[in-house]
């Protein structure tokens, strides 16, 4: 069996839930499981050898992680890893790192894997109009969507060695503009609540975002939302020339369906429509349709999610 | 002088139909047309030339059906096109090696690309570029500035990251808040006469194997409710059924 490196995903400075999904696929594509923790303080990664299914920990200490740069990065975990099969998160920034450490080691990088069956990877094409079914052979960088793998427990025990690591900064930071609001981003949510062109004017997102905030979830918007109004950033995009999102709960209210948004959400484990057009496409992708008005809906949905949620 | 590449792919228009044939998807009837992001990408790389001087190249990857492609970006304005003459499939690893070697040889500063290509979604191509070139890149830009160096925008946990990046450089580009331009007459009746400038490639074999492309699994039919009160029922579904809430 091959070895396998799974490079730690880091959020606010600790590490992510989502590692110890990308341990459980690294089970499922080779043996002893190394985990690189990319950091600026050992301490980071203390905790980390606790992850069931992984041999060893190194902490790769770099003053370079500071804050994100392709080329330092790359160069300094590819110096930390051992050869094998490395596996990161498809985070946009992880998708980006993953492909400069295949660029660095000449091997294929697979991304956004979505299911692992014999050896076989499966990946979204078209975005996810189709899946494509790869074999690997040989070593290769495969990156790993959230929220499909189960994470790994932790109850393992194994030791954690400090490295210390360079790489040369290829970018220069000059500001970090904070986003305006705190709503969460759809890439980042569990739940998204979007609205489309049938929300009616932009100043209507804020029935969505009431529900939104009982949920803590994102909002997000389709192409023909985005296009038509300025007001609904193109950040907000849901589709496949926005973003492709899985998160555990979607709600779909005056939207339609069109093809190239289905194409960026139908992963999504439950899906809710609502829309008052009951041949609306999007209700062929609906585990939960209502046909009705979002006027008349919403205040209906919000009064039943505050008693369910207190 | 600044010398521009930027990296174009023809890929189904995203309003198309995937149809699987055989173990294979099959777009013998569907139209293709320049991936969406690199419209932004052709954008910057015109708008660069324009700020500080210089010629701007556009390179794309396959056989002749790729050249609707390249002329499409000529009417707009772009100086010179290059096709890598290719039929066969190509890995990640023998499309970044074709592609960095004909950046190396043209003595390119600057590399723009969109952030993904609308058939694969991978967004290996900038980055891998920048790896083998041994040069800095940004990912997802929204904004660039252009002078000496570039000043690029792009998404960072929690907001907006701007950055200096010196050249040589590969910047892969997200939608922002640049317009695309479009092409008029005249530079559709130039586009027609220009010469594809093709050349061939041989890249390194494949290290991985496609197996087979096949439809998503199909979802199970949900349930349909009629009335706005039936909203109060999905909201109970959801935390009894689903339990997502």
């Amino acid at each position: 069996m091959t070895d396998t490196i799974v490079i730690a995903e880091l959020s606010k400075g600790k590490i992510n839930a989502t590692t110890n999904e990308l341990v459980t696929a690294a089970g499922m594509l080779g043996s002893n499981c190394t985990l690189v923790v990319p950091c600026t303080e050992s301490s980071v990664a203390n905790d980390a050898g606790s992850i069931t299914g992984i041999t060893k920990v190194i902490a790769a200490k770099s003053s370079v992680f500071e804050t994100y740069d392709a080329a330092a990065w790359a160069e300094a975990l590819d110096s930390a890893s051992p050869s094998g099969i490395v596996i990161t998160s498809a985070s946009a920034q992880s998708k980006d790192l993953a492909a400069r450490l295949a660029a660095r080691r000449s091997v294929s990088v697979i991304q956004d894997v979505t299911g692992i069956q014999n050896g076989t990877l499966s990946t979204p094409i078209y975005s996810g109009k189709a899946i494509q079914n790869v074999s690997l052979n040989g070593d290769a960088v495969v990156t790993i969507r959230a929220n499909i793998f189960r994470p790994a427990e932790n109850s393992g025990n194994c030791d954690v060695q400090v490295l210390d690591t360079t790489g040369n900064l290829a970018t220069a930071l000059q500001e970090m503009v904070q986003r305006a609001s705190e709503r969460l981003d759809v890439s980042e949510a569990n739940i998204i609540v979007s609205g489309g062109r049938g929300m009616g004017t932009p100043a209507n997102f804020s029935h969505l975002e009431e529900i939104a905030d009982k949920l803590g979830a994102a909002v997000g918007a389709s192409r023909a939302a985005v296009d038509t109004w300025e007001e609904i950033p193109h950040s907000m995009q849901v589709g496949q020339t926005g973003k492709t999102v899985n998160p555990n709960l979607y709600i779909a209210v005056g939207i339609s369906g069109a093809i190239q948004h289905l194409a960026g959400m139908r992963s999504s484990k439950y899906i809710v429509a609502i829309n008052k057009d009951a041949e609306a496409p999007i209700f062929q992708h609906a585990d939960y349709g209502i046909v009705a008005s979002w006027e008349d809906a919403l205040p209906v949905l919000s009064n039943s999610l505050a008693s369910l949620l207190g | 002088m600044v010398n521009i590449a930027v990296l174009v792919k023809q890929v189904p228009d995203t309003n198309s139909k995937i149809q699987i044939v055989g173990d294979r998807v099959d777009l013998s009837s569907v139209k293709m047309e320049i991936s969406p992001y690199d419209e932004f990408a052709v954008e910057n790389a015109l708008q660069h030339k324009e700020s500080e001087g210089g010629t701007v190249t556009a390179i794309t990857v396959g056989n002749d059906g790729a050249d609707k492609v390249l002329k499409g970006v000529k009417a707009l304005g772009v100086d010179n096109i290059v096709r890598l003459d290719y039929d066969g499939y190509m890995d990640s690893n023998g499309l970044q090696s074709v592609l960095a070697d004909e950046i190396k040889s043209g003595g390119y500063d600057v590399v723009y690309c969109g952030k993904s290509a609308a058939d694969t979604g991978a967004g290996s191509t900038g980055p891998g570029i920048a790896e083998r070139l041994g040069w800095g890149s940004i990912s997802n830009a929204t904004e660039i500035k252009f002078g000496e160096g570039l000043m690029v925008t792009s998404p960072a946990e929690g907001g907006d990251a701007i950055a200096s990046l010196s050249l040589p450089a590969v910047v892969s580009c997200d939608k922002g808040s640049i317009k695309v331009r479009k092409s008029n007459v005249k530079g559709i009746m130039m586009a027609k006469r220009a010469q594809v400038d093709v050349k061939s490639v041989s890249p390194p074999s494949p290290t991985i194997t496609i197996v087979s492309e096949v439809m998503p699994p199909a979802k199970p039919a949900g349930k349909k409710y009629e009335g706005a009160q039936s909203a109060q029922t999905v909201a109970q579904l959801l935390r009894d059924e689903a339990n997502v809430i």
